[in-house]
């Protein structure tokens, strides 16, 4: 039966002017939304197919398109709203989970967006990072207490020995996503950026392709709750291993990869039959506590011989600061924060919407534990979750962040343009997809041009906004909150990030 | 003497080299107007090869040794010596199509009036080729090799 | 009196240091004229001074030297001593009538020895580790007192007003020391505390600063992690606890230490020698949150000598002089021929390269810096 409670969610308008039949749109689009009749030499729209990705709108060589929200409006109610409504619509029609892609869309208080910087002024002059150096080095791994030295007929020796660090050019990194959530092309394109922009990206929970293998110093791999993908050479085979045990976007839940994007690639490099979907299990079925998670560390660190260091990754909930304090203890290198606004390719909607904290509160709180406790050097923390500019990056570090992650910036730098249908599998840029007719739409050396233009133009950013502050090496603004006012905060949001309020006070 | 290459593996299949092919080569330059007013006199001078997902656009390779030429009893198949192409003067051919026949690549078709006008010529020594210029994945590649 | 706790203060604007190396002391004469000479920088809002071997009949007695300007904060004082320390003498600081010095606070000086049976200490605690301790609880805890210096053989002399000023209010020419430090302050918020003046000391480091650091936020979080608590937020509070802590606690060479405040660029590091970039790099990594940003001048003082250090981009003025036994720094080179008008070398001292002025064995009271 017709499903005639599904509106429209959005609408194609086509000039007809404009239009000259060329049928790109009609070619271009993975869902048909867009039809061509010979016979009265017309394109015409099925608006109830569109999901607002722009392909068409993009490639039209005469701009004839435009892509509005649907104008069937309900009567206002600030309650009951459109996509409320909508979304039981959707459910009364198929008995089913709300799914949806990317991160959390709901207007929560963005807290970046309530955090204004510090610029030198006067009493300290700002710095020129055109004309002067301006250090964005940054290590992840564990620190110790302190230095050993020992005098020598030779100077100074050094008898402390540093644990494994991962060095980065800039304090950013790209995020987890994995092969066969996006295509082996994005997969490629962002192994390829990080490796020539001296940063790491993530592998996600998809095991690791051997068209990779070459990048591999650039990559974190990643051992998730179903294990796809992982045996001793995949460990080995990478810079930094990182458990997760949740991500932002779907905390307490595994990971979903429907079984349409089980090609068969995918499913040699995850070791799991085609066409199967791949629902990685909530919890990880040998850690139900914080024991259980210090011996699969140390099973790692074992595995790959203490050679390279081990994070571990963890959704941002309510009692986060304590779960962090634990992986730390556990022996855990890095500790990777996923607010609740990462992304994924398939999540229930109610709880990508309604689960986790945001990532500002919970790098406040976790940063400020640590400190009180004495340890936060043993762990270098990673935080993710909607860092959508490099502003955002520069206000993370100075709560406390040694470096971010970005996922769906990355991917938005790729052509990505929100529509939310990953889990679907049509994505018509190319991105979320393995359907050969769609994967080739991403030119993965075009790809990374762009992901290195992107980080590129972050870091140059992060230096003027460092020089701006009177700062010219990094670790002079990581977790320097002095650099940090709240504007339009409550006493209580100002005092869970540790944060004074702009225009009090010096 | 360069060339246009193609990257089967990035190639849409989305055929807007064929569209901006015959903007350029249209009296407007426009691509409504040419769309509008000379669609039934343009035939784009390359075409877009596909079965399923895999697709490329084919343009005339202009062979060093062309059989083209050779096969055209008119005359009208040349080199430019400028750019070295292989064009066809419209005035001179008169629709035999043994270079059609002849073509290794497959590359020279039929064009609307009866005439062979379909041929790819370099974009007469343009410094990009139309169909490199608007490929929205570059999967065309103009250079030497 | 009113203490702008809150507010963090800048740190300006005049500095100067002499030490005799072979331990000859001399009176603050010298050091006064050295300060005055560059009276323009500052704006009569805090001046102070530091010396060492001052109290050679109290060697081997932690000196403390305090301020109190609420009614009730000496009895609580003494009260909290008496918990851990036997005083063995105790006096108000001499001073004389000075030019535009009015309201001061009340100034005494004790000195202490470390009880037999201590209440507050614990098992690993050293003398100097409870002293710490003592000083910093006076200044968090205790209203209305506030603990200028805390060595031994050694005090510091500050207030509101221009140092020549404040020298002559604490009759600093009746005192011989082998070093003397000074300090001429411009702070952009107004104050009036005798205890916001420079210099700021613990134990026997006594420093003076001219500069902001813009790591300040992070020097200050790193510290608490190591039991140091900022009270006041100046500056020069985190410069003094991260040589304590870089020095006396974790048993760095001063070298080193001066390397993590102010390190070498990574484009530096990279050309290094193998055995000296790998060095470079591990105090990097793991001290970054001790490194010191932004424009400074410092002159630290301590029982060993006296060490001046630049930030690596040399922002601030320093400059140094050497005649017969004496080390000369100071913000301008007018200070120092002032006083030695004829040095045998002068320079400018390098961006993040420290200048040291050792004092030889013997020459005074000896206090081995234990962890």
């Amino acid at each position: 039966m017709r499903p005639w409670l599904i509106q429209p969610e959005f609408e194609i308008e086509r000039d007809l002017d404009r239009c000259i039949r060329c049928q790109v749109c009609v070619r271009q689009c993975a869902n048909d939304a867009h039809e061509y009749d010979s016979e009265d030499d017309v394109v015409s729209a099925h608006s109830i197919r569109c999901v607002g990705c722009h392909r068409c709108a993009t490639l039209c060589p005469t701009d004839a398109i435009r892509i509005k929200q649907a104008e069937l409006d309900f009567r206002s109610h600030a309650c009951w709203t459109p996509s409320v409504i909508r979304n039981i619509y959707k459910q009364a029609e198929s008995g089913g989970i709300l799914l949806s892609g990317m991160g959390n869309d709901r207007p929560y208080r963005n807290y970046w967006d309530r955090m204004v910087l510090n610029a030198a002024q006067v009493t300290n002059p700002s710095i020129d990072p055109l004309r002067e150096p301006m250090e964005l080095t940054t290590f992840l791994g564990r620190k110790p207490d302190k230095v050993e030295v020992a005098p020598t007929r030779g100077g100074l020796a050094l008898k402390t020995v540093l644990a494994p660090q991962l060095e980065l050019a800039l304090p950013i990194m790209f995020s987890a996503m994995s092969y066969g959530s996006i295509s082996l092309n994005a997969s490629l394109a962002l192994a390829r950026a990080a490796y020539e922009e001296g940063t790491f990206a993530n592998s996600g929970e998809g095991g690791l392709h051997k068209s990779i293998y070459p990048y591999a110093d650039a990559m974190i791999v990643q051992v998730a709750s179903g294990r796809f993908g992982v045996n001793v050479d995949y460990l080995n085979r990478s810079a930094a291993v990182e458990i997760k045990i949740g991500q932002g976007a779907k905390p307490g839940i595994g990971g979903h990869l429907p079984g349409e994007k089980v090609d068969a690639a995918v499913s040699e490099t995850r070791m799991i039959p085609e066409n199967s979907d791949a629902l990685s299990p909530a919890p990880h079925h040998d850690i139900y506590s914080i024991e259980d998670l210090k011996q699969l560390i140390y099973a790692i660190k074992e595995a790959i011989r203490y050679a390279k260091p081990v994070c571990v990754k963890i959704a941002a909930v309510h009692n986060v600061a304590a779960i962090a304090s634990g992986c730390v203890r556990a022996g855990a290198d890095i500790v990777a924060i996923d607010g609740f606004r990462g992304g994924t390719g398939a999540a229930p909607t109610m709880i990508r919407d309604n689960v986790g904290i945001p990532i500002e509160l919970a790098l406040a709180a976790v940063d400020e534990r640590l400190r009180e406790e004495g340890i936060r050097n043993r762990a270098s923390i990673v935080v993710a979750g909607g860092m959508r500019c490099s502003a955002d990056v520069v206000k993370a570090i100075a709560l406390g962040a040694d470096a971010v992650y970005i996922g769906s910036a990355a991917l938005i730098a790729m052509g990505c343009h929100m529509c939310q249908k990953c889990y679907t599998g049509k994505c018509n840029w190319g991105i979320a997809t393995q359907d050969p007719y769609l994967t080739k739409r991403l030119n993965p050396e075009v790809a990374e041009r762009r992901l290195r233009n992107l980080l590129r133009s972050w870091g140059l950013e992060i230096k003027e906004m460092l020089g701006g502050m009177g700062v010219n090496a990094i670790e002079s603004l990581r977790g320097n909150r002095e650099h940090l006012r709240g504007v339009g905060l409550s006493d209580s949001e100002l005092r869970a990030l540790g944060i004074k309020q702009a225009g009090v006070g010096a | 003497m360069k060339r246009v290459y193609a990257k089967e593996a990035y190639c849409l299949g989305c055929r807007l080299c064929e569209i901006h092919c015959i903007v350029t080569h249209s009296k407007s330059k426009k691509i409504i107007k040419a769309y509008r007013t000379e669609r039934d006199h343009l035939v784009p001078g390359m075409h877009v090869e596909d079965s399923g997902s895999v697709s490329f656009a084919l343009q005339c390779r202009h062979c060093d040794d062309a059989p083209c030429i050779e096969a055209c009893i008119a005359g009208a198949m040349q080199r430019d010596s400028r750019t070295g192409a292989v064009v066809c003067d419209e005035d001179r051919c008169v629709g035999c199509w043994s270079c059609i026949m002849v073509c290794p690549a497959g590359a020279v078709r039929r064009g609307r009036r009866g005439k062979v006008v379909s041929k790819c010529d370099l974009c007469a020594g343009e410094e990009t080729p139309a169909c490199v210029l608007h490929c929205p994945n570059e999967a065309l590649h103009y250079e030497e090799r | 009196m009113r203490r702008l706790r809150d507010e963090k203060d800048m740190s300006g604007c005049a500095i100067s240091g002499i030490v005799s190396e072979a331990g000859v002391r001399f009176s603050g004469e010298a050091i006064m004229e050295s300060i005055a000479v560059m009276h323009e920088r500052s704006s009569g809002l805090g001046g102070g001074f530091a010396g060492y071997g001052l109290y050679p009949e109290n060697a081997d007695d932690y000196a403390l030297h305090l301020m109190f300007d609420e009614p009730s904060a000496p009895k609580k004082v003494r009260a909290y001593l008496d918990r851990n320390w036997v005083i063995v003498r105790e006096e108000p600081i001499p001073t004389a009538h000075a030019d535009n010095i009015s309201t001061p606070p009340v100034l005494r000086r004790c000195f202490v020895q470390p009880k037999p049976r201590m209440r507050d200490r614990l098992p690993a605690e050293t003398d100097d580790d409870l002293m710490v301790k003592t000083a910093l609880h006076i200044n968090r805890f205790i209203d209305g007192a506030f603990v200028f210096s805390s060595g031994k053989n050694m005090g510091i002399f500050k207030g509101v007003g221009y140092p020549e000023d404040i020298g002559v209010f604490f009759r600093l020419d009746e005192y011989e020391a082998h070093l003397w430090l000074a300090h001429g302050r411009f702070p952009t918020n107004t104050t009036g505390w005798w205890g916001g003046a420079h210099p700021f000391g613990l134990l026997d480091w006594a420093v003076v600063h001219n500069g902001e650091i813009s790591s300040y936020g992070i020097n200050r979080r790193y510290l608490e992690n190591f039991g140091y608590y900022c009270s006041l937020h100046t500056d020069t509070e985190v410069v003094t606890y991260l040589f304590d802590l870089l020095i006396r606690k974790q048993a760095l060479p001063l070298e080193a230490a001066c390397r993590v405040l102010a390190p070498p660029f990574w484009s530096e590091i990279a050309t290094m020698d193998a055995r000296a970039r790998m060095m470079a790099r591990t105090l990097r990594i793991v001290y970054g949150g001790a490194l010191l940003n932004g424009p400074f001048s410092i002159l630290v003082g301590s029982t060993d000598g006296m060490v001046a250090l630049n930030d690596r981009t040399k922002l601030r003025p320093m400059v140094a002089a050497r005649a017969d036994d004496r080390l000369y720094i100071a913000s301008e080179e007018a200070a120092i021929r002032a006083v030695c008008p004829d040095p045998e070398t002068l320079w400018h001292a390098e961006g993040g390269v420290p200048i040291v002025g050792e004092v030889k064995e013997g020459a005074h009271a000896s206090l081995a810096h234990t962890a």
